[in-house]
């Protein structure tokens, strides 16, 4: 009978990121087994994102030890990227490619092979309702319509891990349902282990299994909904969030990507 | 490869799907060619410098292969902003093919359009003395394209956004192209702008056009194509580097 331990999909020790003195991340350690639904959760500016992009290898660490699978974000990079899928929190599709030709690009940057491409993309696409859309430039696609997208392609090299930073944002009921509904599946039928990020409590509570909580770069708490609930003694996880994070709005200053969002905003209004 | 061909592929579809990138950008050395051209032309001709449009002719081949060139390289700010670039730096592939494949894809849209440049020259009484040259002509095109190419993708690896751009064209694009020999011959010239001239890579690449396509030159066909590959080697890896460096 074996008795190993369940895989790790993430283990991730005493992570630090400062920009110039400023520590976005503080020392942050936790694990997720391989399998399970791992919500992070924290207000603007508590570090997701950044973290995310180091275990993404987009950003490196400046402290701390990350491993994906078992690969090191920092010296097996190129491991670590074919293990996992990503949903950026920023828009990241080629506007002026249709749908079906980011899908092909992304294909072909796996090394997803030519005939198991076309299936799947036909696959995705159709799932995620864009197939009849697939010769349309992305710049005519709305908001739910490129979230969608973006999952498709996410998956399209069959990920191992999906990262999915604020996948829901901006979209109404009927799409956040059914993207939650497809990623769902996705873990019991796949295994895919899902990572993600939300400012939607309810989310979190009904979708996953495992929550930790950020706040000013440190993990406050961690553990499941259920858990954090009775730790706190209130009755919604969107109390116990606020218990734990404080009511006080966040005022820090804009980052780097807040900027990016800002012009995009300028670029589109134009 | 099929990650440079991928990204080669993206470059130019984007190009041929925008319709007022490649009507602009043919406007500039259309400019130049008509007002200098029959401007200059017969002051040039009573100086004793002969046909001037056939002299003009290479160096606005040359500022349209220029100009489009680093504005490819420069598009890179685009992706940043617009977010695209992520997608491409999460993938298992390294930042060489990236910068490869997007470097051989603007330069070939660059090359492209000296290609119609120099067929719209025709439409104003241009004649190549041999229209064989234009095989070696083309391969001088691409030289300066890639060079180009990679310079703008390296200035893009190192900007966050396009404050910089405006200073980028009054400080680099457009000394590149004055200064270069693209206006008026090299012969005869205060030392100072002779010395500028022959430190501008663009200059080398007028020159080289200007030999295969009217059969005069200035350095010589040799040095023009050594100092083209020299260069357009030493800026693609100045430039693979500072991509290397790119983080989002
Ligand atoms: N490139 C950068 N340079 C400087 N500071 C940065 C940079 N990127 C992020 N920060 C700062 O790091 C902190 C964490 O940002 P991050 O984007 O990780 O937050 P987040 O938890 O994802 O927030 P949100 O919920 O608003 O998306 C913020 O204070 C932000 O201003
Ligand atoms: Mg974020």
């Amino acid at each position: 009978m074996s008795t190993t331990p369940p895989e790790l999909a993430i283990s991730v020790k005493n992570l630090v990121k400062k920009f110039g003195d400023f520590a976005a991340v503080n020392d942050i350690s936790f694990e997720i087994p391989s399998g399970e639904i791992f919500a992070f959760l924290g207000p603007n500016g508590a570090g997701k994102t950044t973290t995310i992009k180091m275990l993404t290898t987009l950003l490196h660490q400046t402290a701390g030890e990350i491993a994906v699978y078992g690969f090191s974000t920092v010296t097996q990079q190129a491991d670590v990227r074919k293990s996992f899928g990503i949903v950026f929190q920023d828009p990241s599709l080629d506007e002026e490619l249709t749908a079906y030709e980011n899908m092909e690009f992304h294909g072909v940057l796996y090394g997803v092979e030519k005939s198991i491409r076309k299936t799947r993309i036909q696959e995705l696409l159709t799932i995620v309702e864009l197939w009849e859309r697939k010769d349309h430039l992305v710049k005519t696609f709305s908001g739910g319509m490129r979230r969608r997208l973006e999952i498709a392609r996410g998956l399209l090299h069959h990920p191992k891990i999906f990262f999915l930073d604020e996948p829901t944002i901006g979209l109404d009921p009927q799409t956040r349902n059914q993207i939650w509904a497809y990623i769902q599946n996705l873990n019991t039928t796949e295994k895919i282990t899902i990572f993600f990020t939300t400012h939607y409590m309810e989310e979190a509570e009904k979708f996953a299994q495992q929550i930790a909580i950020i706040d000013h770069g440190q993990i406050v708490a961690q553990g499941t909904s259920e858990e954090l609930k009775a730790r706190t003694q209130k009755s919604t996880l969107e109390d116990a969030f606020l218990a734990l994070t404080g009511t006080a709005i966040r005022e820090e200053e804009a980052s780097g990507s807040d900027h990016l969002r800002m012009h995009r905003k300028m670029w589109r209004g134009r | 490869m099929r990650t440079i061909y991928i990204l080669w592929l993206r470059q130019l579809k984007r190009y041929s799907r925008s319709r007022s990138r490649i009507f602009g950008s043919l406007g500039q050395p259309l400019l130049f060619l008509i007002a200098f051209g029959f401007g200059f032309g017969p002051i040039f001709q009573r100086a004793g410098g002969g046909n001037y449009i056939n002299f003009l002719v290479p160096g606005v081949i040359s500022q349209g292969i220029l100009f489009t060139a680093i504005f490819s390289g420069i598009e890179l700010i685009w992706d940043r902003q617009f977010g695209f670039l992520k997608e491409t730096l999460v993938a298992p592939v390294s930042r060489l093919e990236i910068m490869v494949g997007r470097t051989l894809g603007g330069a070939t849209i660059a090359t492209f359009q000296g290609l119609i440049i120099f067929f719209l020259t025709l439409l104003v009484g241009f004649r190549p003395y041999s229209f064989a040259a234009l095989l070696p002509a083309l391969v001088i095109m691409f030289l300066i394209a890639l060079l180009f190419t990679a310079l703008g993708t390296a200035i893009a690896s190192t900007l966050q956004d396009f404050q910089g751009f405006q200073l980028i064209m009054n400080f680099l694009v457009m000394p590149l192209f004055f200064l270069s020999g693209a206006l008026f011959p090299l012969e005869g010239i205060p030392d100072a702008l002779k010395t500028i001239a022959s430190l501008n890579p663009l200059s080398y690449g007028v020159d080289g056009l200007r030999t295969t396509l009217v059969n005069t030159s200035h350095f010589g066909l040799l040095q023009d194509m050594s100092i083209l590959v020299i260069l357009m080697v030493i800026m693609m890896a100045i430039g693979s580097y500072l991509f290397s460096k790119v983080e989002i």
